[in-house]
């Protein structure tokens, strides 16, 4: 009935009232409550949450992947037409890879590590479709083409752990697409890769949803992602479908209170702390246990919750502008549009001009480097490294004191390795370090207590932040009595006004770890630096692995702490919209080397270095009215035992050729710093008029604030 | 005072939970719960031992060597008239439960002080090894390859032939011989926790090394840490059953499970298997007893790490 030439313009996959739960010790936990939801062929369905909603687990229910104690409880999945569910497991090993591709997170994890790609390629067309293995080989190749992989037959000869990151994305979606699926689920597929990359990859299913009539699932957290990339899109939060409609009703009109909130919570790029505030969305997601049973499961956090959003669980219902919601007062919501004054546009205390105060932290000509060792004998016995890996080469800042210093760069380009040597974990290899006007290059326990009370660090990972085996209380107590902050016996007290500073309940104290999400976490990381009130605090990537609502809080609170204790805030990221929101000067990392350094608006737009550029169009803009931007990298960053000689981005530079020369003086020295606005620092060859002309996304101006009343919709 | 009532309340329905949560544990796992039915039975018996028999272990019985089960004794008697019921028994107090060192005697039996020793020794090692790296790494791993490559039953006769005979040096000899597989064990552990964040935020606090070790990476290892204990235990066992056999365990009279089957061997082949039979079940069957327990607790270990 399904064979390949057939291409139905109906729907290729169709969810109706699915209920999924998960048999635990405890009894059964509900994970997913009565979704339905459609995808046509040709259509792109996002599917938008935050973790826990149970996006992922409706992948799974699809093609059967939920695990020994995954139970779906009610509900049908027609793929095309036909019922899914109760199939026996022989006839869904025929439609998996087949008919239903999926394309998954990690793609090292996706691809056997121990057989070629091409072997793992072919083995998709062999086995499904009974293709001859030359025929098969050949096929590959010219899929892998069609992916962008440059060199496709010498890839097909590789093994995964010598393509990058983003060519192993795009090998999986060519080995999904090789058997022209009906349907693509893709769960999160650029969540784990650079900025640049993810744009490559993004770019690529958009072109491939030209050329094929897939169907695709899409589920991901990002919204700028959905805006760029899906047609359709549903909301869930807490394991239901609370919003669900075509991506430009959607976004012009959300009509479900948590939609709103969550577009609220993005800093668009070109927003900045002095004139719009990001609203978080208070309280936290329920845990399945708690969800309710009668009420609407968003209402504890919703700022328009009425009696009957307690008592009654509201019905999905279908909307006048199209699309469905799943809220009492969707109507009411649907006939207001969103409000935008640019006359209110909240102005905070950071707008007043900028004192210029004096410099905390000075780093100057910093080198850090590691020494790889040689594999030839000769080499090993005369002590000689084969290479140095130039994790931080030549760099030199000032932070001045009470700013928020941003750090913007990819994966690899060094930005860990320079707080690390900032702190004194790694030792340097050249160059100095002064913090408030004393050198402070030398190995951390080398150093006095007061400097090291005064540089503290906040993570990224808030799994990880904690020690899993005590309680909260005990952790922050540490750094309190290692450093004798307040005497024995105010300690508790300390702790809990610790906690209250961060907005956690002094409950908290005898919490463990594992009882906490992920944001919370994270505030007890920033209550742990903070214990010291320290003059500097690093932050490394702090929001980069929490969820939107979250991430928006946090952000909050950064900026709340710095009031209060006045300190400096080092902030890394990738994500170019949250470090313009937050930072008054950002500099750009690449290869070792900082390109671009300068206040934040100067940063944010021309002139800027290419690199930056580039930054700024991969980011994807949660607006679906906004075309993408062409401006994209060719080829991987380049692998830091061997950089590139000359400008370290000379190699994927766009407009390498209108510099002086053609291009070739990019390739032989190394440019110097040139200043090209006040306190704004550029290092490339291209002249000021060129960088001042370099196309890129326009930058959005701030839309001012959105002014809601609580309790009734205006 | 209501509010220390509203504690206590909570305090103690917390203690509650928490029992209800390891009744659930255990029972949801069937195997699991056949290793602990089995290491509480001989727990129990080695505590109560004297209530068990009114016999002791070196009572002789002249008239009756080598009697199978007979009302009087219930698993028979060995070569000497003793009765084996009794000498199991005390057996099992003397391997799990209270040790005898020089005249007196301290609680916990041998397998336990042997074990206990061994990890001390073992989670010392690889914490230093896997925390420090570098030279201090190569040295410690070397050390444990010494004394790897030496065989096992070699190691023990050349400990118990220079030192004799006696509990202490049986837990010494099994201690040491236990000890690299632990420090491997701890060191890989150590070298995978040492990466995580909370550690580098112990060292931005510039605290001690010992105090990193110990309060920090140790207590998150305990999970394969255990397990790894709890197999030791029943091969500590055997051990002893071992070197019992081979005479090099505690002197005679002592009722060693290991030399118990020594000296009933001889005796099979006349007609008489019993004084060689119970001692092996009894070993075998609290060996296995451990290693269900193990395998029980791998899982529920390893879940929040």
């Amino acid at each position: 009935m399904n064979d390949l030439g057939k291409r139905s313009s109906g729907s290729v996959l169709e969810v109706q009232d699915l209920s999924i739960a998960y048999g635990t010790r405890f009894g059964e936990v509900g994970a997913v409550r009565s979704v339905s939801f459609s995808v046509r062929s040709g259509e792109t369905f996002a599917l938008v949450g935050e973790s826990g909603c149970g996006k992922s687990t409706i992948a799974f229910g699809v093609v059967n992947f939920l695990g020994p104690n995954g139970l779906i409880k009610s509900g049908r999945i027609l793929f095309q037409g036909q019922e899914l569910i109760g199939r026996p497991y022989s006839q869904l090993r025929r439609l998996r890879g087949n008919r239903i591709a999926m394309v998954f997170q990690d793609p090292m994890q996706a691809l056997n590590p121990c057989l070629r790609l091409g072997r793992q390629m072919a083995e998709a067309l062999i086995s499904h479709q009974g293709v001859a293995r030359e025929e098969a080989w050949d096929r590959s190749a010219e899929m892998l083409g069609k992916v962008h992989i440059p060199d496709p037959i010498k890839v097909m000869k590789r093994y995964p752990h010598q393509i990058s990151g983003g060519q192993q994305q795009r090998v999986v979606i060519a080995m999904a697409m090789l058997n022209n699926p009906a349907l693509l689920i893709m769960d999160e597929p650029t969540t784990a890769l650079d900025v640049t990359a993810q744009a490559a990859v993004l770019d690529l299913i958009g072109e491939l949803k030209q050329e094929y009539e897939t169907g695709i699932l899409y589920i991901t957290h990002d919204l700028g992602v959905v805006a760029g990339i899906a047609d359709r899109m549903g909301v869930m939060y807490a394991g239901e479908i609370v919003e669900e409609g075509s991506v430009r009703d959607v976004f012009g009109r959300p009509c479900h209170p948590y939609t709103r909130g969550l577009m609220e919570c993005v800093p668009r790029l070109g927003a900045c702390k002095a004139d719009s505030e990001l609203h978080p969305i208070p309280g936290r997601v329920p845990r399945p246990s708690e969800r309710p049973e009668n009420a609407c499961v968003f209402s504890p956090r919703c700022d328009f919750r009425l009696d009957i959003c307690t008592e009654r669980r509201p019905e999905l219902r279908p909307l006048g502008r199209g699309g469905r919601v799943r809220c009492h007062r969707a109507e009411e919501f649907e006939a207001h549009e969103r409000r935008i004054s640019s006359k209110e546009t909240r102005r905070t205390k950071k707008d007043e001009k900028q004192v210029p105060r004096e410099v905390l932290l000075h780093v100057e000509n910093l080198k850090t480097y590691y020494t790889l060792e040689s594999e030839s004998l000769v080499d090993s016995v005369r002590f000689r490294p084969a290479g140095f890996v130039k994790a931080v080469d030549d760099i030199t800042l000032k932070v001045p004191q009470g700013s928020v210093f941003g750090l913007v760069g990819e994966s690899g380009c060094g930005k860990t390795t320079l707080i690390k040597t900032v702190l004194g974990v790694e030792p340097a290899t050249g160059g100095t370090v002064f913090f408030d006007g004393r050198d402070i290059n030398r190995p951390l326990r080398k150093r006095d207590l007061e400097q090291i009370k005064n540089l503290q660090i906040v993570f990224q990972n808030p799994d990880a932040t904690l020690n899993p085996s005590y309680c909260v209380g005990r952790q922050l107590r540490k750094p309190l009595e290692r450093f004798n902050i307040v005497s024995r016996k105010d300690v508790r007290a300390k702790v809990e006004e610790l906690l209250r500073a961060v907005r956690l309940p002094a409950a908290y104290y005898d919490r463990l770890p594992r009882q906490l999400s992920g944001g919370e976490k994270q505030r007890v990381g920033i209550a742990r630096a903070l214990a010291t009130e320290p003059r500097m605090i690093l932050c490394d990537e702090p929001v980069s692995a929490l969820d939107v609502s979250v991430q928006a809080a946090v952000l909050k609170l950064l900026l709340e702490v710095q009031g209060l204790i006045d300190t400096t805030i080092i902030f890394i990221s990738h994500d170019l919209s949250v470090v313009r929101y937050i930072c008054d000067l950002i500099a750009v990392m690449y290869l070792g080397k900082i390109v671009e350094i300068g206040p934040a608006d100067a940063v944010i737009r021309p002139p800027y270095h290419p690199y930056t550029a580039a930054l700024l169009s991969a980011v994807p803009v949660p607006d679906p009215a906004c075309g993408s931007s062409p401006v994209r990298l060719s080829g991987d960053v380049p692998s830091a035992v061997n950089p590139p000689g000359g400008c370290v981005f000379h190699t994927r530079c766009p407009w390498r050729q209108l510099a002086p020369g053609g291009g070739e003086i990019c390739s032989q020295s190394l440019p110097q710093r040139r200043e090209v606005g006040r306190g704004h620092f550029v290092m490339c060859h291209l002249d000021d008029a060129l960088l001042a002309g370099l196309e890129s996304r326009p930058v959005q101006e701030p839309a001012g604030v959105v002014d809601y009343e609580k309790k009734r919709v205006p | 005072m209501r509010a220390v009532d509203s504690t206590n309340i909570l305090e103690s329905r917390r203690k509650a939970r928490r029992l209800l949560n390891l009744w659930r544990f255990v029972w949801s796992s069937k195997t699991m719960l056949v290793g602990v039915c089995i290491v509480l039975f001989w727990v129990t018996v080695a505590i109560c031992a004297p209530l068990l028999t009114r016999y002791t272990p070196t009572e002789q019985d002249w008239k009756s060597p080598n009697h199978g089960p007979t009302k009087e004794h219930i698993l028979g008697t060995d070569e000497l008239g003793r009765d084996i019921w009794t000498r199991l028994v005390y057996g099992a107090r003397i391997i799990l439960v209270y040790m005898p060192v020089g005249d007196q005697a301290i609680p916990g039996g041998t397998a336990i002080w042997s074990v206990f020793a061994a990890l001390v020794l073992g989670c010392t090692l690889g914490l230093l090894g896997g925390y420090y790296g570098g030279w201090l790494d190569e040295i410690v791993m070397r050390l444990l390859d010494a004394m790897m490559s030496i065989p096992v039953l070699l190691l023990y006769l050349i400990i118990v032939a220079a030192l004799g005979s006696s509990a202490v040096n049986v837990v010494l000899a099994i201690a040491i011989v236990g000890t690299p597989g632990i420090a491997r064990l701890v060191r890989g552990l150590t070298l995978d926790i040492r990466t995580r964040e909370y550690i580098w935020a112990a060292e931005v606090r510039a605290d001690h090394p010992w105090e990193i070790m110990f309060l920090e990476i140790l207590p998150n290892a305990r999970g394969p840490i255990i397990v790894d204990a709890m197999l030791r235990v029943g091969q500590a066992v055997f051990a002893m059953g071992t070197l019992g056999f081979l005479g090099l365990g505690i002197p005679p009279p002592s009722p060693d499970w290991g030399s118990m089957i020594a000296t009933g061997r001889q005796f099979i082949l006349q007609g008489s298997p019993w004084a060689a039979l119970w001692p092996s079940i009894a070993i075998a069957s609290l060996v296995v007893g451990l290693n269900l327990i193990a395998d029980g607790l791998r899982e529920e270990s390893t879940r929040y790490q």
